[in-house]
């Protein structure tokens, strides 16, 4: 539900920061994290960490699974894949429709 | 590839003169673009008409035109409402997200430059992104194949 609500520009805001970055590119080598790993060797306290985690996860980047009593985080790639899809669809109409104007004014 | 824009570069081997008027004149814009529009483009107003291509004569076209500077840039915004489908009144779209669209045009040696953006990507919500001529992912992209092989066998027998 909210996955269809989700606009790019919060996804960018998102990834604007160097912390958070720096979260995806542990998280999308692939297996949920706890916040404990994910704090560790990372000069933030765990509170810290925890909050830009939250920001993540509402922009659905990246999204909570629950493990025995503590929470993981994993990567969601689903919002950034399905928003170059469209326009890679979109730019592949753009240069039909720019092949017919180009026949329609070289004829 | 910008998460934002998408940018296309053509050269024209037409002047400059004669690509602004397929871009601008109503009906040459509708020839290859394949658009029925009720009017003239018109620098700050709507512009309003259908798809012609067959099956797709229930998608409305509907646009507000920004600029018009002879023979330098055309744009226009599109509204990226829910539906875009014909309804008995028309409607108003302007609170809808938008993204905008722009024809740049330069003189060289050989004819024109033309530079197409659409741009505002990053503001568009995700379940609006599949619009009208946009929606109908294989069916749409395949009948662009033919009206491609349709308009450049015409072009050669001409």
């Amino acid at each position: 539900m909210t996955a269809k609500r989700r606009s790019p520009e919060g996804v960018f805001a998102a990834l604007g920061d160097t912390t958070r970055l720096s979260l995806v590119r542990k998280l999308s080598r692939g297996q949920p994290q706890s916040i404990a790993h994910l704090t560790a060797g990372s000069r933030l306290t765990r509170q810290a960490i925890t909050k830009h985690l939250r920001v993540l996860e509402r922009a659905g980047i990246v999204r909570s699974v629950r493990a025995g009593r503590e929470s993981r985080f994993e990567f969601d790639p689903e919002p950034i894949v399905s928003l170059r899809e469209y326009l890679e669809h979109v730019s592949e109409q753009w240069d039909q429709a720019l092949a017919r104007l180009t026949a329609f004014v070289e004829h | 590839m910008s998460t934002d824009r998408i940018e296309k570069r053509i050269e024209l081997k037409a002047p400059v003169s004669r690509v602004w008027r397929a871009l601008t004149d109503y009906r040459e814009f509708g020839e290859w673009f394949r658009v029925k529009l009720d009017g003239p483009f018109v620098a700050g107003q709507v512009s309003r008409g259908h798809i012609t291509y067959p099956g797709y004569e229930h998608i409305q076209w509907y646009a507000v035109v920004r600029k018009m500077e002879p023979e330098r840039l055309f744009s226009f915004i599109w509204p990226h409402p829910k539906s875009l489908e014909k309804t008995d009144t028309p409607k108003d779209y302007s609170r809808e997200p938008t993204t905008l669209v722009e024809f740049r045009l330069a003189k060289t040696a050989n004819g024109t430059l033309l530079v197409v953006t659409e741009s505002g990507f990053d503001k568009l919500p995700e379940d609006r992104r599949l619009e009208a001529f946009r929606n109908n992912e294989g069916g749409w992209t395949e009948q662009m194949k033919n009206i491609k092989a349709y308009v450049s066998q015409k072009a050669t027998s001409a």
